[in-house]
């Protein structure tokens, strides 16, 4: 089981970076969406400060949900998916090769920038630590409900605009913990409390989400 | 008489499953199409009753003077969308497992209606909060997830909408459906869980109610009205929904030319 869990992983990580420019583009969305935002609300240092926890999540949400078209859908084109359908390892597992591959292309180079997009706005050091170990936590999170959300929509017309609107109202809750920790961690009260629950959502969603995203690729394939 | 027509003669009308038989379109129709009247009468009557008591027979507020009378659209709009999203699962859910058609067109028949009800409880609630709050909308956790439930019942439809192929529609819509089942024990105990501008619970299973006795009555018959009312409809709509997916079966062919008489 291992073993097939790691051969997904590196299957998909291959294939990621043969296609580095779409990789890159999920980067770059993310950072000229949290750039358009001051550029919209004007330079006020204070006000810019007070927003930034939610622009950066928020934009952080946005990237990992347009990423999410490349999980199942190649796969699903050229018959792979079928394939890994029909294997005799659990689906479950393929599902979690696939999502924690998918994190480290799409969520985690996001957490790698958003230190520089923090000083952007000029959060204090103390509050970019906890804006990315938010994001540390809550990008898995994003891509494990994501691949459901994927799941459900193979093949169906409707592209990505569908996936978000099934997707984001599951998104919410990661993004009032996420935001929330950075949030409480600059107004005084330490960002634990949300970063814990994040941690608690997040054991929730590795459970409990493979399983679904199968149940949902099986009735996509049917 | 034979051996199986006793033996069904002998299964009292408890028993589950001499109802299971209506989990056939074919029956279930003409069921449901007697249904629909006496739900749509009980429905009126009540709404009508609810209605005369919110704004003839319960007092005015202490506190909120008559502005507080929207109470009575609000409430039950707010527990039908829940309790509907709850039907709607369960149906969904068990469409799912036992792969019955009918179970899934019920749920696709709910939806309609459970969304209508949470707009109607975010608008009476935004018309409410005007004047005792000063503020049409404020993010509180209880706002927040009704909006979200919003968002779950247009998602639902949508994604049943764009999958061309039915049973894999159903299926889909009801796993999104499950999924989704998490929000309403938020949204029934955010009041309890955050510190929310919202109202707390007035109704306890436990304790008194914390509200004068007519208007908890007239709230609960505006309640049942609503809930009577989304029966009818939901009814009526699953009726709609068996005729255009089954078009192509005998019976509804026989049924088409007997209404053309």
């Amino acid at each position: 089981m291992l073993k097939a869990l790691h051969c997904v992983i590196r299957r998909d990580l291959l294939l990621a970076f043969r296609r580095r420019a779409d990789v890159l583009t999920t980067l770059f969305f993310f950072v000229i969406v949290a750039t358009l935002f001051p550029l919209g609300v004007g330079p006020d240092p204070v006000l810019l400060r007070a927003m930034a926890p939610g622009i950066l999540w928020v934009a952080a949400l946005l990237a990992s949900m347009l990423a999410l078209g490349r999980l199942f859908a190649l796969d699903y084109a050229d018959g792979t998916l079928e394939q890994m359908l029909l294997s005799a390892e659990p689906l479950s597992v393929i599902v979690i090769g696939k999502v924690i591959a998918h994190w480290l292309v799409s969520g985690f180079p996001l957490i790698l920038v958003a230190p520089l997009l923090g000083v952007q706005f000029d959060l204090p050091g103390r509050s970019i630590m906890v804006l990315v170990a938010s994001l540390l936590i809550g990008t898995p999170i994003l891509s494990l409900i994501g691949a459901i959300g994927a799941a459900l929509t193979l093949g169906v017309r409707g592209g990505g605009v569908l996936v978000s609107l099934l997707v984001l109202p599951l998104y919410v809750p990661v993004l009032i913990f996420g935001a929330g920790a950075v949030g409480a961690e600059m107004s005084g009260l330490g960002g634990d409390a949300h970063l814990l629950l994040l941690g608690g959502l997040l054991a929730c969603a590795l459970a409990l989400t493979p399983w679904v995203t199968a149940v949902a690729l099986r009735i996509a394939l049917e | 008489m034979s051996i199986a027509s006793y033996t069904q003669s002998r299964k009292s009308a408890l028993s589950a499953s001499v109802w299971f038989k209506y989990a056939s379109p074919q029956l279930f129709f003409p069921l449901a199409g007697k249904l629909i009247p006496v739900f749509a009468v009980i429905s009126a009557v009540l709404c009508i009753i609810g209605a005369y008591i919110g704004f003839f027979v319960a007092p005015t507020d202490q506190q909120q003077g008559d502005a507080y009378r929207i109470i009575f659209l609000h409430v039950p709009a707010a527990w039908m969308s829940m309790v509907i999203y709850l039907a709607m699962a369960f149906w969904a859910g068990i469409g799912l497992v036992m792969n019955t058609r009918l179970s899934s067109m019920m749920a696709t028949a709910l939806a309609p209606t459970g969304a209508m009800f949470t707009v109607l409880a975010l608008w009476t609630g935004a018309l409410w909060g005007k004047p005792t709050w000063g503020a049409w909308w404020v993010w509180d956790a209880r706002l927040t997830s009704e909006l979200i439930l919003l968002f779950l019942y247009i998602g639902f439809m949508a994604l049943q909408a764009s999958i061309d192929d039915l049973r894999r529609a159903d299926k889909a819509g009801a796993v999104l459906a499950l999924v989704g089942v998490i929000n309403v024990p938020v949204i029934y105990f955010s009041v309890q869980w955050w510190n929310t501008l919202h109202q707390g619970s007035s109704i306890s299973l436990r304790n008194a109610p914390s509200m004068a006795i007519t208007m908890l009555v007239g709230m609960l018959v505006m309640a049942l009205g609503f809930w009577a009312y989304s029966i009818a409809v939901a009814l009526l709509r699953v009726r709609c929904i068996v005729l255009e997916r089954e078009r192509h079966s005998d019976w509804i062919k026989q049924y088409v030319v007997s209404m053309e008489k």
